[in-house]
């Protein structure tokens, strides 16, 4: 076991375990953010994804000790109030089934918007093609998106 | 959607009784049950099963302060049932949704049938919910023209409330619920049914009640699950399946960090019940996966190593051209109308044996507390199938089994088994703390009850009109050998079967079906549409490869052997009358909105229809594809028409079904296989077992609704069956390459 201190939605948190333990364990088993799923744990399926300083990144595959100083965002800490325009969009299409793999979808997102305000829909199939939805949630995704840039353009306008 | 948690106040009594309602057995209860919002519920052992005394049944609770809460009893399994059961009793109640809690119940008696399969849901659920939020709204009623002297029938109940419009006076259901609950409950006979013309909710569009929970990353599902003292456990399986512990190095797990016992699980026969493993249990997930490592674990693989794909199919080419072992349906004389065919056309088709990939993987917290109590926290399907198996297995009385359902990430027919339940039930069992058996994907995929893979030897006949006058199928599936009193008995496999009365068996008057098992040792079970989802794409292929031979319009050729009958009944034992109408409505409208026959399209381009009835709705489709020259395929829309009677219940959840239906069908058909070698599944991740992503999504899923004066019915499956028959013929209208074998992605498609 070892002791790391972490930068998890902008705050320290002091954690000890076996340097080879994934983020995403970590966050699940140890602080108790659950958002972030377990899919494959091999970096196939995005169920996992977080944001490393903006870039999303497999928690899966990303070992406790290799995340260093870099900021950890999870889907809990995506947005102070769960009011990413990502997430209203999401609740106003009514995108999830399941749900199951949608933080890993919206983590996904919200890191081409961030990079790509007013992207296509080439740009969020590309964005995108890491992340699968069993359920098969895609058009809603593609939506969700554009939804989203829309929203996320008037708030900034407002702003 | 719903009010935030707290608004209730769990503690206060306000509108509960017990009480059954005259004739019809139909009956209507209200109990206390802390209205905690459900993410916080799933951790939580829930008072239901304790509150039992206020029996029988138990949906509605309404507060003083007018929230609404009402108990989901089935399983949510991204099916959208949480959401849409509760809407049918909120719109009878005449309940503002806004005001509307919803609690998922646990297993319990008093909420009779608790399982999603079948697309059994809604239709099971659907008329008793409207008189349960019916006869509320009639108590309600009757309260408040109690409490204003007033005749019941000059008051109206809309948006939470009562209304005396004649005095311009209104009650809120939450000032109206004490008063209530002291009211007799009214026989069924003298509570009314909204006309559903007059509906507010239903047919609506409204967004999931987990959706904020699910954006947030509030725990919800059975992954998520965290008891104070939990461990973490794993479980190791014989790859090849049902192989027996014969050694494993457990002294040396037992010494890794974090680990706090390992022993093995001597396990039964059952295939789908508890197999025999390693059980590892540690302080954390990654602790377990990681000494899982380190196991080393000698089997008895016994006599399943001798199943493979290859074997099977080699096994299934011998047996074509000879007779089936069972004869499941013989009309007319087949050899006589074959002979005297103007055309006969012969084609072999077969399919891999898939996976569910729930991309929850299969889990189950377990707690063995003192007095004997186990208590269970499952995504499941099922609950009962898992309460009963750990009770069977386990030797244990059903009484002390107490099982909480959690939402579960993708269910497809993979949790009506509850083989995951039964192994975190032994482990916890042997611990003295609550328990979390996690799968990994390699157990899940490993482990499944898999869709069957299967081979048919088809032959057809046309009259010298282009008509379709004998159908012949040997349909060659897999079975298990099972001991079931004593005697070996070879039983074909969970949806590994072909009905007697299968399309379109009933309405060609020469047919034959015929089957035969060939023995396996790989468990099978229930797959989203079962049979359906894959017995479909052969049919409906066959049928457009015997419209294409005849030189015949497909949708013509199809109208043509569906014929004029109203109703076609059903002539197997469990068998079901088909209607034709209905069918030949939908295959219209699809046709027509598709802009069927209207266009002509240049090669590499086509549409392909398809229908099929299963689970009691009534599809049909038609797909529109690009292949390019180098057989890439693209399909540019599915337009989708469906009959599931006279009510849409939530549009927005029916779209999502069918949308999702095509798009899982797409994936199933352009990638899912799974090799088989030395009795394992080859398999084990997303990378040898790719799914459907974004990028291969139809750009368009264009769903039209046909309501009908039909009782309603369910969605989560009957959209599935004829997108892949459809997305076939349409490359064959793009292309004319035949598809007789899955997935696409062995195939080539190429053409120049």
């Amino acid at each position: 076991m070892s002791k790391y201190s972490l930068n998890i939605n902008g705050e320290t948190r002091r954690v000890d375990v076996a340097p080879d333990t994934p983020l995403l364990w970590v966050l699940r088993d140890t602080l108790k953010l659950v958002g972030t799923k377990y899919g494959c744990g091999v970096g196939e399926c995005g169920s996992c994804m977080v944001h490393l300083d903006g870039i999303p990144t497999h928690s899966c595959k990303t070992t406790v000790a290799a995340v260093g100083k870099r900021r950890v965002t999870t889907i809990e800490g995506l947005d102070p109030e769960g009011k990413h325009p990502l997430q209203v969009a999401w609740q106003e299409l009514d995108v999830p089934q399941c749900g199951y793999c949608q933080s890993g979808q919206i983590m996904a997102a919200a890191a081409l918007l961030a990079e790509n305000p007013h992207p296509g829909d080439a740009d969020i199939d590309e964005a995108m093609a890491g992340n699968f939805c069993r359920c098969g949630t895609y058009l809603r995704i593609r939506e969700g998106i554009r939804r989203a840039a829309v929203l996320a353009a008037k708030k900034a306008g407002e702003a | 959607m719903s009010p935030a948690a707290g608004l209730c106040d769990p503690g206060r009594r306000d509108f509960l009784r017990a009480a059954s309602a005259a004739g019809g057995g139909l009956v209507l209860g209200f109990y206390l049950h802390s209205a905690a919002a459900a993410a916080e519920l799933i951790a939580k052992p829930a008072s239901v099963a304790a509150d039992s005394a206020f029996k029988p049944n138990a949906f509605i609770h309404i507060a003083s302060n007018g929230v609404v809460t009402l108990i989901s009893k089935q399983p949510e399994i991204g099916q959208g049932i949480k959401t849409s059961l509760p809407m049918v009793i909120a719109e009878e109640l005449e309940a503002n949704w806004k005001d509307v809690l919803i609690v998922q119940g646990d297993l319990d008696p008093i909420y009779g049938r608790q399982s999603a399969g079948g697309s059994t849901s809604t239709s099971v659920n659907y008329e008793e919910f409207r008189r349960l939020g019916a006869t509320a709204r009639t108590m309600l009623i009757a309260a408040a023209a109690q409490a204003w002297g007033v005749p019941a029938s000059e008051c109206v109940a809309a948006d939470s409330a009562v209304q005396h419009r004649p005095s311009q006076r209104s009650l809120g259901y939450g000032p109206l619920a004490l008063r209530a609950a002291a009211l007799p409950v009214p026989a069924a006979a003298a509570v009314a049914l909204k006309d559903p013309r007059s509906y507010k909710l239903l047919g609506t569009r409204i967004g999931g009640v987990d959706n904020a929970a699910i954006v947030t990353g509030k725990p919800l599902f059975g992954i998520d699950i965290d008891l104070p003292g939990m461990l973490h456990a794993v479980y190791e399986k014989c790859p090849a399946f049902g192989g027996k512990v014969v050694s494993a190095n457990l002294d040396a797990i037992k010494s890794l960090p974090g680990v706090r016992d390992a022993f093995v699980i001597k396990g039964t026969t059952e295939l789908r019940g508890l197999m025999p493993g390693v059980a590892i249990v540690a302080e954390s997930t990654w602790a377990a996966f990681s000494a899982r490592k380190q196991l080393k674990v000698v089997w008895d693989e016994g006599a399943v190593v001798g199943d493979s794909w290859k074997k099977f199919a080699a096994q299934a080419a011998a047996l074509a051209g000879k007779p089936g072992s069972t004869v499941l349906r013989s009309d007319g004389d087949l050899p006589r109308a074959m002979a005297s065919a103007a055309q006969t056309v012969e084609a072999a088709y077969s399919y891999p044996f898939i996976s569910h990939t729930s991309f929850e993987p299969q889990n189950c917290t377990a707690w063995f507390k003192e007095g004997g109590l186990l208590e269970l926290w499952a995504p499941t399907q099922s609950p009962a199938v898992g309460q009963n198996l750990v009770a069977e297995t386990l030797g244990l009385s059903k009484e002390k089994i107490v099982l909480h359902i959690t939402r579960s990430g993708g269910g497809f027919g993979r949790r009506l088994s509850a083989d995951y339940i039964v192994e975190a039930a032994a482990i916890a069992h042997k611990v003295g703390a609550p328990v979390k058996l996690t799968w990994s994907r390699e157990d899940d995929m490993r482990h499944d009850h898999y869709r069957a893979g299967g081979f048919h030897f088809l032959r057809g006949a046309l009259d010298a009109g282009g008509k379709l006058i004998a159908w012949h199928d040997h349909f060659v599936t897999f079975a298990n050998k099972l001991v079931r009193e004593g005697k070996p008995v070879l039983q074909t496999g969970i949806g590994a079967g072909l009905s007697s009365d299968e399309f379109p068996a009933r309405w060609v008057g020469n047919c034959v079906l015929e089957q035969t098992a060939l023995e396996c040792g790989i468990p099978m079970g229930a797959w989203r549409a079962p049979g359906s989802n894959v017995l479909a794409w052969v049919i409906h292929s066959f049928i457009d490869e015997l419209a294409h031979a005849a030189r015949r319009d497909p949708l013509e050729f199809s109208l043509e052997i569906l014929g004029e009958k109203a109703i076609v009944p059903a002539s197997a034992e469990r068998g079901v009358d088909y209607d034709v109408r209905r069918m030949k409505q939908v295959i219209k409208v699809a046709a027509e909105k598709s802009g069927w026959g209207g266009k002509s399209l240049p090669k590499g381009r086509g549409m392909g229809l398809a229908f099929h009835f299963s689970h009691r709705g009534y599809v049909a489709q038609v797909a529109e594809v690009t292949v390019s020259k180098k057989g890439q395929l693209k399909v540019d829309r599915a337009v989708v028409a469906v009959d599931i009677g006279a009510q849409i219940v939530n549009l927005s959840g029916a779209e999502n079904q069918v949308e999702g239906s095509v798009i899982d069908a797409l994936g199933v058909l352009m990638f899912q296989e799974l090799d088989i070698e030395r009795g394992r599944i080859v398999p084990g991740n997303f990378d040898a077992y790719p799914m459907i992503g974004i990028e291969d999504a139809p750009a368009a899923i264009e769903i039209h609704f046909v309501k009908t004066d039909n009782p309603v019915t369910g969605l989560g499956e009957p959209a599935f069956p004829p997108l892949a028959p459809a997305v076939c013929n349409a490359i064959f209208a793009a292309t004319g390459k035949r598809v007789r074998q899955l997935p696409l992605s062995g195939i080539d498609l190429s053409w120049s």
